[in-house]
């Protein structure tokens, strides 16, 4: 985990001594390094025979984790809302 | 939507690859280190940002909790979700909860950490997320406010839906929204790798 922080703040660093400059090759490579790395992912998947058996309850499992993350979001979001738009309100404005 | 496209047509491509057998066995270190290449390069695209960091100074210090909100709800739902996935452990669901829709750098890691299983989870698992969110924006303003895309849109609110927020929750939502994708995207590596770790 460290070594992961490390690493993208040691980017981090780089990018603002290079702030003067667009660095317009940056976010290409991103593109094409997820790319490789979703590539692999895949080969990965492939090739691990346990992995695409089970490939219908993955997405099962999938889509049920991200329905909950989103009925959270949801919720949390809205009562931000209403405590905002009440104290806006409520300036006496 | 066209990126996310190319993408999943890499991720399909591979699987097949993989399932044909056409590539001799690769070294894992080969995506560890391209992993680290990445995560370098992301970290330039923030630090080299500076315009983008003096624009959130004009934000409503109230709406600066959103990203918070966002983080909080999503994990708190996914652990209480992770009770119906009795074979997964909570910090298994949790790490793919952070993903936050931000695909493909959860999917990798998680990969990294746990496995192409859980990997796989989590590349589908925030694809949906995106994909609800640019379809049911338009839903989610009526019923939940103007915050709920931007909440359910996660780390993506900086690029891929921000033009469906901009549309549905308003242009004054812009900033909001950039503001809120910067710090989510951010706090990605960090918890996956931390609830992968625990």
């Amino acid at each position: 985990m460290l070594k992961i922080v490390a690493i993208m703040l040691c980017g981090m660093a780089v990018g603002f001594l290079l702030r003067k400059r667009t660095l317009r090759i940056v976010p290409k490579a991103v593109t094409v390094l997820i790319w490789l790395l979703l590539f692999l992912l895949g080969v990965e998947v492939g090739t691990n025979p346990q992995v695409i058996a089970g490939i219908t309850s993955l997405g099962l499992e999938a889509l049920w984790l991200s329905l909950a993350g989103l009925a959270g979001t949801l919720l949390f979001s809205w009562a931000l809302w209403r405590w905002v738009s009440r104290k806006k309100g409520g300036d006496g404005r | 939507m066209k990126g996310s496209l190319i993408i999943v047509g890499f991720f399909i491509l591979g699987i097949v690859c993989g399932l044909m057998g056409w590539l001799p066995s690769l070294d894992d270190n080969l995506s560890f280190l391209t992993l680290c290449a990445l995560l370098f390069c992301v970290g330039m695209t923030v630090g080299n940002n500076t315009t983008l960091l003096k624009s959130f100074k004009r934000l409503d210090p109230r709406l600066m909790l959103l990203p918070l909100m966002t983080i909080i709800g999503t994990l708190a739902a996914t652990a209480v979700a992770a009770l119906g996935l009795p074979h997964r452990s909570l910090t298994d669901c949790l790490a793919v909860g952070s993903g936050f829709g931000y695909y493909s750098l959860s999917s990798i890691l998680i990969t990294q950490y746990r496995g192409p299983d859980l990997g796989t989870v989590a590349l589908l698992a925030n694809i949906i997320r995106e994909v609800i969110t640019l379809l049911g924006a338009p839903l989610m303003v009526r019923w939940f406010g103007p915050l709920a895309p931007i909440s359910s849109g996660g780390a993506t609110t900086m690029d891929t839906t921000l033009p469906i927020i901009t549309r549905t929750s308003g242009e004054e939502f812009v900033i909001l929204s950039l503001f809120h994708g910067f710090l989510v995207d951010f706090s990605v590596p960090f918890l996956v790798t931390l609830f992968c770790s625990l």
